[in-house]
């Protein structure tokens, strides 16, 4: 007989039992779609909205009231004026019209939303005191495909998952092996180490193909996120993601010899990544003083190359910190763990 | 051969041969160092103190080459749930350069019914075969099993016995460990006793029940309030050796037929009444017993 290839049988057993394994499957495919939808539609563009305007319930409020509403882009909400500090202070009015003469504007100075409101019931209620524009500008109301908030979520999206699969997948798989002893019955028989570490990089590598090409023609078909770069570069950023992640997964198993003390060092891993990345929201909200860390961080040098790709249509020259940023962590875990691993 | 774990002794200075051909059974309770002693000849572990030739060939110098003609079951091993049987059989058969085909693997081990069902819808004999598939799969000289019957139910045991016999008639050497003293009577040529990292007795089953010089055993219970002296009993005829258990007392003896009816006798003129009473041949149970004073299991 011939004798059956043993990377070629170690890859396909792995890949095997993670197909068979419905839990992997919803977390690999199904939980990345389910949260882009549900993110897609919590943050949809809803076109232009009315602003909403406080008006305190005294002598004067009628024709405050019937001057905004005449105007038609507010929403006129009345206020007693006990209320008026409370409906203020919990956000249910960014400006507060206290009727007068000259009426008195109550607003936080410090939110965009209530300068915003500020500023459009200044006119309103000018322009119904009579005064006259100086000249009517052109107005053009846009919304840009790229620009909207799906657009650059659904790139930190895929590095997140890109992230947890690899870590998890390649992690769990060892720890498990180990603990059954399956590890140890491996090493008795002649089957290269090599071979084996190989066909946990391969079998990840053939999930990984199915993840990126569900989630990103999933956000294309459902909300037009379109990839704007080389879809090439896409694919050469996820594998360097992968790798990565994969060589970090290895690290983290290399030693642990329960699943408890695996998913503790993953979730130590990873959380932090989530917060800081630049998953949900810029990873530039946080001081200049933390971003050296947070740019070498991989996930961070993932989603801003995956963005650059997906949004902006960079070429991959243009990501060489990034992708140096990446490989430095993979050629680093890889060799530690390589170092570090427990084959008993 | 030595082995610690801190201050434990696993192993303590064990000299052991195996010969080409034979089946040879390492027995002792939980604990003896049975498992140890197995793992250093398998190569997972490396002794304290001593050398170790497996084929003529050493772990620190030949492993890779020695790995491909040993056949390896370990105790605690759980294989992939979610591969089949086939799959799995074909994995173990990639790792190693010559051996037989998957299908004839299934035969030997009389799997072929479940070539396609997961391993874990597998009952517990059906597994320990597979893994002893496993450890065929690279057809090699020498196997190694760590109790791989502990567990199984009778007809299960017979039909594992029934494939090592098999593996044995093509010229295949065993070395198996086990706290079943039928086992080792059944299908080892040599056993060797182990307690508390010792070797205590060694030769084949026959020559150990014989070195007891007491061919047979007679345990008996005595009724409600009776009571008897050892030494009593150790003057009857044909005995040899007395020992007590919480609830039976064992006689052992090289004439039943002198011994029992002077039990009797004895214990008719001390007005004693008998709750229990029977006897046995010797075994590898009572080798132990006598050679340590302890049950081989406790159960």
């Amino acid at each position: 007989m011939n004798r059956p290839n043993p990377l070629v049988e170690l890859t396909l057993s792995r890949f095997r039992e993670f197909l068979r394994e419905p839990e992997a499957i919803f977390w690999v495919f199904a939980f990345p779609v389910v949260m882009t939808c549900a993110l897609g539609i919590a943050f949809r563009s809803r076109g232009s909205e009315p602003v909403i305007a406080g008006v305190v319930e005294q002598a004067g409020a009628d024709q405050v009231v019937a001057a905004l509403e005449q105007n038609g882009k507010f929403t006129v909400r009345r206020i007693a004026p006990d209320e008026a500090d409370r409906a203020l202070r919990d956000g249910r009015v960014p400006v507060l019209i206290v009727p007068g003469t000259p009426p008195t504007y109550r607003f936080d100075d410090a939110r965009a939303e209530s300068q915003v409101a500020r500023l459009a019931v200044d006119a309103a209620l000018q322009r119904g005191a009579g005064r006259r524009d100086a000249f009517a500008p052109v107005e053009q109301p846009i919304d840009v495909v790229g620009s909207r908030y799906i657009d650059w979520l659904v790139p930190g999206l895929l590095g997140m998952n890109i992230m947890g699969t690899g870590m998890w997948s390649v992690g769990f798989g060892i720890v498990t092996s180990r603990q059954k002893k399956l590890l140890k019955r491996l090493v008795a028989t002649p089957m290269s180490k090599a071979d084996y570490l190989f066909s946990i990089v391969l079998s990840r590598l053939a999930t990984l193909s199915i993840e990126v090409i569900v989630i990103v023609s999933f956000a294309w078909i459902v909300f037009g996120v379109a990839v704007h770069g080389h879809l090439w570069t896409l694919a050469l950023l996820s594998l360097l993601g992968a790798i990565s992640f994969g060589g970090i997964g290895l690290l983290v198993a290399s030693r642990a010899r329960t699943i408890e003390a695996v998913s503790g060092l993953m979730n130590l891993t990873m959380v932090p990544m989530w917060v800081l990345s630049g998953v949900f929201f810029a990873s530039t909200n946080f001081p200049d003083a933390m971003q050296p860390f947070i740019k070498a961080l991989p996930l961070t040098a993932l989603n801003d190359a995956l963005r650059a790709v997906v949004n902006e249509g960079r070429s991959v020259d243009t990501m060489l910190p990034q992708i140096a940023v990446l490989s430095l962590w993979a050629a680093i875990s890889f060799a530690l763990s390589l170092k570090l691993f427990r084959w008993q | 051969m030595i082995k610690r774990y801190g201050t434990v002794i696993a192993v303590d200075g064990l000299d052991l041969q195996v010969l080409r051909g034979e089946c040879f059974g390492l027995l002792g309770p939980n604990g003896a160092g049975k498992t140890t002693t197995i793992e250093i000849l398998e190569g997972l572990l490396a002794p304290d103190a001593g050398d170790v030739e497996v084929l003529g060939q050493r772990w620190d110098r030949d492993a890779n080459r020695l790995r491909a003609r040993l056949g390896i079951q370990l105790q605690e091993t759980q294989l992939a749930e979610k591969l089949t049987v086939a799959e799995t059989l074909r994995m173990f058969r990639s790792f190693y350069p010559s051996g037989p085909a998957v299908e004839e693997l299934l035969e030997t081990v009389e799997l072929g019914s479940k070539r396609d069902a997961w391993v874990k819808n597998l009952s517990g004999g059906q597994k320990q075969r597979l893994s002893v598939a496993c450890a065929l799969a690279g057809s090699p000289e020498l196997l190694f099993l760590d109790e791989p019957t502990t567990g199984l139910d009778p007809q299960s045991r017979r039909q594992l016995w029934a494939v090592l016999e098999r593996f044995r008639a093509r010229g295949g050497t065993i070395l198996i460990t086990t706290h079943y003293m039928d086992e080792a009577h059944e299908l080892c040529d040599r056993v060797g006793i182990m307690d508390q990292g010792k070797l205590i007795a060694l030769g084949t089953p026959r020559e150990l029940v014989a070195s007891l010089g007491a061919e047979h055993v007679v345990e008996f219970a005595l009724g409600d309030g009776a009571a008897l002296d050892d030494h009593l009993l150790a003057a009857l005829p044909g005995v040899r050796d007395v020992r007590r258990d919480q609830t039976h007392l064992h006689l052992s003896t090289s004439e039943l037929h002198r011994t029992v009816p002077a039990l009797l006798d004895l214990l008719r003129n001390r007005d004693a009444s008998l709750s229990q009473l029977g006897t046995h041949s010797a075994t590898l149970e009572d080798v132990f017993v006598t050679l340590t004073g302890r049950q081989l299991r406790d159960e």
